[in-house]
């Protein structure tokens, strides 16, 4: 199977009449009507409503559940607790997911589902929650890295020992992964620097805080299908997933994706969707599930929070000469952080011969932790810069030059071995030198920082359908969900590719039932990943089009050409045939062996890395420690912005979802383990007022794998803003904060220990 | 919770008559921002729920000598709607329209946000720096208070079974007076303070201090109203030097707890920047008038 | 359980429902009347995804009793046009990509409606103060400004 298009088909000197255009989005229309069906949108005859009861307790063995006086109650359909699931052996995959869903030996952290009911009203459903009887032995709890992994630790879970880890005692610990990254030899690398710079960082958990909560309808019909209805970003992995944890066979499971509210990497994976579907069994009937705001904070995927040590050394001349890391990542009550990204990203992007990270991921009674934009990767980052802004003024670097002067460059080997085709890092750095905003003095009072960042970008399995009805027009079917506006940048590159114009072309999110396997929307993979697909589709549509106009005039496929959205004969010694269009030949389909469609399914591999520059002006109030950003520019390389309107859209929510995590956010614990800050008035995520305009200069170097040449742009913007939010504070105030969020209180006592002298 | 009740009466004697008369939980429902985020939160469970909005007493502001009254129905956007009370209370307005957010304005009441007992409410400071009063009615008749002693503790009031909160009012203003309310939060808005400092103070045809209103919120469980600020104040010109005193003297009588939206000594130290900067605020409006 | 019996009018129309006492109009809006136009976000008056107008105030439908719909007249998303005659807003949001999901831009736009209602000219940090109410994740808020600010100039030339 493909995992690329063989050719590209890129073209730097193509003529682009779509692809880089900005037209109004197909979607948009019915969201600025209140028309746009999202996850708790959709209403199905005779449907239940479902409530889910949580552990008030951090850490309890589960010792019994009474569900018979919530049973009892008029209105109440079905009740659930971890006995109606199968049970999955603990210490595997599937075993946590399914724990994780609800509870079976242990609640692991406050919030942890421990039973659910269906009714025919949320009210009925609420008040039967407060009947289920729970009895619970509470045990020790434990929140923090540093407090899991010391001796005598309280324990989540007795079968757990350290992979990875050769020297790791066979006795129950905190700690699942260890995982060693090294290049050259640090002790050399140290030796030869003149300047090393060597600090702690700590950050907290951030929510991705998209604004719609969790919504779905699950309804297993008598005969056993499954359909299910969500706000999701990845309904495929819904699908297989629920048929693992559930034991249902995937085929007899639909997933569609509804409208998505905004996901950022938590709606990569489910929570609701399993208890619904066992509640519509149980009851038969369709059952509605939408999470709280409070259940949202408390139940789903924070990002890690973490801890770590970084040092760097460069030479008196600014080369860096060694890098060293440790790195200890919360990731909730089981394994799955993808910590395992930071050591992989954190360096790169420089030219690094002596590396070495050891990176450690840690349980404890904390929620689950979930994908957020670049996973692990900005928390990490914000010490990287930070220590990077450090060494240059130390050796009295320009910050930006003493970056160029170890940028990596085309042919770079990462320490995770990739070899790099072109990249663009360089330029974005050379790009964000030019801008107005750094060209510009720093006002009096205020401070600047400066940061960049790497990600990856990817690829995956990626499977897409077009059709071309009768009239002409073009449908896409995709199963990537879209995000933020990733079909109208499908639509155009079908456009572009079949020379018309991009109204002729819808895309149609599809259920699981209609496509092959696609991976989900993440890591800055789909624009990218579809486009390649829908190329391909394309080329394969234009090739039938080409042997169907052929068939009608009776000529060979060879003796006709396909240009701008027409069949034409190669040359005039083919026959004087006047030229049809893609609508002409689908109306003419009857004739011509039916419709017109193509399907393409691919791994796809062959995305170019991405990089970022971030400049940062802000001031402290230097009596309370707040902090006023305003105003921020992001450089970034797109490789090649489809619809440059929505990749600045991307930038722009990066850059203030970054300063919100830098400044804000954070999860807040009491001593007994529970969320103490449940609800956006006291998480703080940024509101419009606390924002600046967000200024960006999209840099193209193409990635010449791709028809368009486009990169990923969702992730990378937000990998340098903490760093560039922390650099700016630095700037200002005179003193480095490493923890994070860097909130008045934090930086006031920095501002109080400069003042101490 | 499975009974619940509500009742929107058109009279004072009718609310008071529901309010003493019922057994289980009885909620006064005016602007709702407070109650509504509590029983949807399963904070409270409510048996009785009275909605005073359409008792006259309670609705609308009045002018007369110099004073204002606000009934205690009243939304924050009615007051931030009337230009005389706005010009004349300028640190009562900042408070109030740091309840929440526009939406929220739309419904919440100064009231509301004293009977909550939050002792990090933002009108209230002002209000007690006003030396405003509210007026009461219950089951045993009427009678004033001073705003400052209706808050007793997080979550307690000193109101009686069955009583109401009528309405606000606010004395006449003296020449050369002027007040302030500022508060810290991490963010511009839709934040709840960490330390909130209301100050209203009267100068001499000279310039000089001659009366002063200091009032903290955030920094204990109650609402404070410094006697040692204000007399740091009073008397002075309000100099570089009386300021400081006056804020040193907010530290010292802060007594705070360290929570989620702030530590103890963060506030210990705050309050006095914020005390000192809402003071010459409010002496550039008393020069103003 | 006894249910109140409501009268009140939606966008001009008007409406029958019954609910309990303790429900807020967010929760009668969307799932008595399936008005689903308007969202429900936090359930708190904190992130402003489900404002409406009633009686001409901008309010937090979920900080409304649902009872308290008597009699009043309420706007919500779905009066404020349609797909031949948008409001300018409206235009400019899709124009300018003023959303990106799109949950919260129904309570954006009924909250910015309200704003240049009111004042047909804000300034950049009045339109950012009147809607910080209303979270936006995925914009940054760049775009909605801007969105916010166009329309008032299509609106101030008529």
């Amino acid at each position: 199977m493909a995992t690329i298009l063989e050719e590209s088909g890129f073209n730097p000197d193509a003529d682009l009449k779509v692809v880089g255009t900005n037209p109004v989005k197909h979607d948009g229309l019915d969201k600025v009507l209140g028309r746009a069906k999202f996850g708790a949108d959709a209403y199905l005859p005779g449907m239940l409503y479902g409530k889910i009861l949580r552990s008030p307790h951090a850490h309890a063995i589960i010792k019994s559940i009474d569900t018979s006086k919530a049973e009892a109650l008029p209105g109440v359909k079905a009740v659930i607790t971890s006995a109606d699931f199968p049970e999955i052996p603990q210490g595997t995959g599937w075993g946590d997911m399914s724990r994780n869903t609800i509870a079976r030996e242990k609640a692991l952290f406050d919030g942890h589902p421990v039973a659910a009911v269906a009714a025919t009203s949320e009210q009925v459903a609420k008040r039967a929650c407060k009947l289920v009887e729970v009895e619970y032995e509470v045990l020790p709890h434990v929140i923090d890295v540093e407090d899991a992994m010391a001796e005598g630790a309280p324990i989540l879970h007795d079968y757990m020992r350290t992979k990875g880890d050769e020297n790791a005692l066979d006795v129950p610990t905190n700690v699942c992964e260890k995982m060693v990254s090294k290049l050259g030899d640090v002790a050399v690398g140290f030796e030869a620097a003149d300047c090393v710079v060597e600090h702690e960082f700590d950050s907290k958990p951030m929510h991705q805080g998209y604004i719609e909560p969790q919504g779905c309808i699950a309804d297993y019909s008598e005969d056993g299908l499954v359909e299910v209805w969500t706000c999701t970003q990845a309904p495929f992995v819904y699908r297989d997933r629920l048929s693992a944890v559930l034991k249902i066979d995937a085929a007899k499971i639909n997933v569609q994706q509804s409208e998505l509210g905004g996901g950022f990497g938590g709606k990569t994976g489910f929570y609701a969707e399993p208890l619904a579907i066992i509640l519509s069994k149980k009851a038969s009937a369709p059952v509605k599930m939408t999470l709280t705001r409070a259940e949202v904070f408390r139940g789903t995927g924070p990002v890690s929070g973490t801890k770590s040590r970084i040092k760097m050394g460069c030479t008196k001349d600014g080369k860096i000469t060694a890098a060293e890391a440790d790195l200890y990542f919360q990731t909730g009550p089981y394994t799955g952080s993808m910590y395992f990204n930071a050591p992989n990203a954190m360096f790169t992007r420089y030219e690094l011969e002596n590396v070495y990270i050891e990176a450690y991921e840690v349980v404890s009674n904390r929620p689950k932790v979930n994908s957020f934009r670049a996973p692990c990767v900005p928390q990490i980052v914000f010490g990287v810069e930070g220590i990077i802004d450090e060494m240059a003024k130390k050796v009295g670097m320009d910050p930006i030059d003493f970056r160029l002067k170890n940028a990596a460059k085309e042919g770079h080997t990462t320490i995770y071995g990739d070899t790099w085709g072109p990249v663009g890092f360089i330029e974005t750095l050379e790009a964000a030198k030019e801008t107005d905003h750094y060209k510009t003095p720093v006002k009096d009072g205020e401070g600047r920082g400066i940061s960049c960042g790497f990600w990856f970008n990817r690829g995956g399995e990626t499977s897409s359908t077009m059709t071309l009805a009768p009239d002409g027009t073009v449908t896409i079917a995709t199963g990537t969900a879209d995000v933020a506006g990733s079909r109208i940048s499908i639509a155009m590159m079908a456009a572009e590719e079949l020379g018309i114009s991009v109204d002729k072309v819808r895309v149609r999110m599809a259920d699981t039932n209609s496509l092959g396997f696609n991976r989900v929307t993440a890591g800055s993979r789909t624009t990218f990943s579809v486009g390649m697909v829908v190329v391909d589709n394309a080329r394969k549509c234009i090739t039938e089009l080409c042997r169907r106009a052929a068939n009608i005039w009776g000529v060979a496929e060879e003796e006709v050409v396909y240009e701008d959205g027409q069949v034409k004969p190669a040359s005039s010694n083919v026959g004087d045939f006047e030229p049809m269009s893609v609508g002409e030949i689908t109306s003419k389909t009857t004739m011509t062996n039916g419709a017109i469609v193509s399907s393409s399914s691919m791994n796809v591999t062959g995305a170019g890395p991405g990089f970022g520059v971030n400049i940062v002006d802000l001031k402290v109030d230097e009596g309370t420690g707040r902090v006023d950003v305003l105003r921020w520019t992001v450089v970034q390389d797109a490789g090649k912005a489809i619809h440059p309107v929505q990749v600045e859209g991307q930038l722009q929510g990066a850059a203030i979802q970054g300063m919100g995590w830098a400044l804000n956010e954070e999860y807040i614990y009491t001593d007994e383990g529970k969320l103490d800050n449940p609800g956006f008035l006291d998480y703080r995520m940024p509101v419009a007022s606390d924002a600046p305009m967000v200024d960006c200069k999209i840099v193209e170097i193409p990635n010449p794998k791709h028809p368009f040449g486009l990169r990923g742009v969702g992730e990378v913007p937000v990998v340098p803003t903490m760093a560039a939010v922390g650099n700016a504070i630095t700037d200002a105030i005179g003193i480095r904060p490493t923890s994070l969020p860097m909130s008045p209180p934090k930086l006031l006592k920095l501002i109080e220990e400069r003042d101490a002298g | 919770m499975d009974q619940v009740r509500y009742e929107a009466p058109n009279s004072l004697d009718a609310a008071v008559g529901l309010l003493s008369g019922s057994d289980g939980m009885a909620k006064i429902f005016a602007g709702g921002t407070d109650v509504m985020v509590q029983i949807h939160s399963d904070l409270i469970e409510p048996d009785l729920i009275v909605n005073v909005k359409n008792i006259p007493e309670l609705t609308g502001i009045t002018h007369s000598n110099g004073s204002f009254t606000v009934g205690a129905a009243t939304p924050v956007v009615e007051m931030q709607e009337h230009k005389e009370f706005c010009k004349t209370w300028p640190g009562v307005i900042e408070g109030a329209e740091l309840i929440g957010s526009v939406q929220v304005k739309g419904r919440s009441t100064i009231v509301g946000n004293l009977c909550n007992a939050s002792p990090a409410a933002d009108s209230v400071p002002p209000c007690i720096a006003a030396g405003a009063t509210v007026r009461i009615v219950g089951p045993n008749g009427e009678r004033q208070a001073a705003v400052e002693d209706i808050v007793l503790g997080p979550r307690k009031t000193s109101l009686e079974k069955g009583e109401i909160i009528v309405s606000t009012t606010f004395p006449a203003r003296p020449p050369h007076s002027g007040d302030c309310y500022l508060r810290l939060t991490p963010r511009t808005e839709m934040d709840i303070a960490i330390v909130g400092a209301g100050v209203n103070l009267t100068l001499d045809d000279a310039g000089t201090c001659i009366a002063a209103r200091v009032s903290l919120g955030a920094v204990a469980p109650r609402f404070l109203l410094v006697k040692e600020c204000a007399d740091a104040l009073i008397g002075s010109k309000v100099d570089d030097e009386a300021l400081a005193a006056m804020a040193k003297a907010a530290s010292a009588a802060a007594d705070p707890i360290s929570d989620k939206r702030g530590t103890k000594e963060y506030r210990i130290k705050t309050a006095a920047v914020m005390a000192r900067r809402a003071a010459e605020k409010a002496l550039e409006r008393a020069r103003e008038n | 359980m006894a249910k109140a019996h409501v009268t009140t009018t939606i966008n001009g129309d008007e409406y029958e429902f019954l609910c309990e006492p303790q429900q807020s109009l967010v929760d009668v809006l969307r799932n008595e009347l399936r008005l689903s136009g308007t969202k429900e976000g936090c359930s708190t008056g904190d992130c402003g995804a489900c404002s409406v107008m009633m009686d001409g105030r901008l309010v937090c439908s979920c900080l409304v009793l649902a009872v308290e719909a008597e009699g009043k007249e309420v706007e919500t998303i779905e009066g404020m046009g349609t797909a031949d005659d948008l409001h300018p807003l409206q235009k400019r949001f899709l124009e300018i990509n003023g959303l990106q999901c799109g949950i919260c831009t129904p309570g954006i736009l009924v909250a910015a409606k309200a704003l240049l209602e009111e004042n047909d000219n804000p300034t950049e940090s009045e339109i950012r103060y009147w809607l910080a109410g209303n979270l936006c994740r995925c914009t940054g808020y760049d775009k909605v400004i801007r969105s916010v600010q166009a329309a008032a100039e299509d609106m101030r030339k008529g």
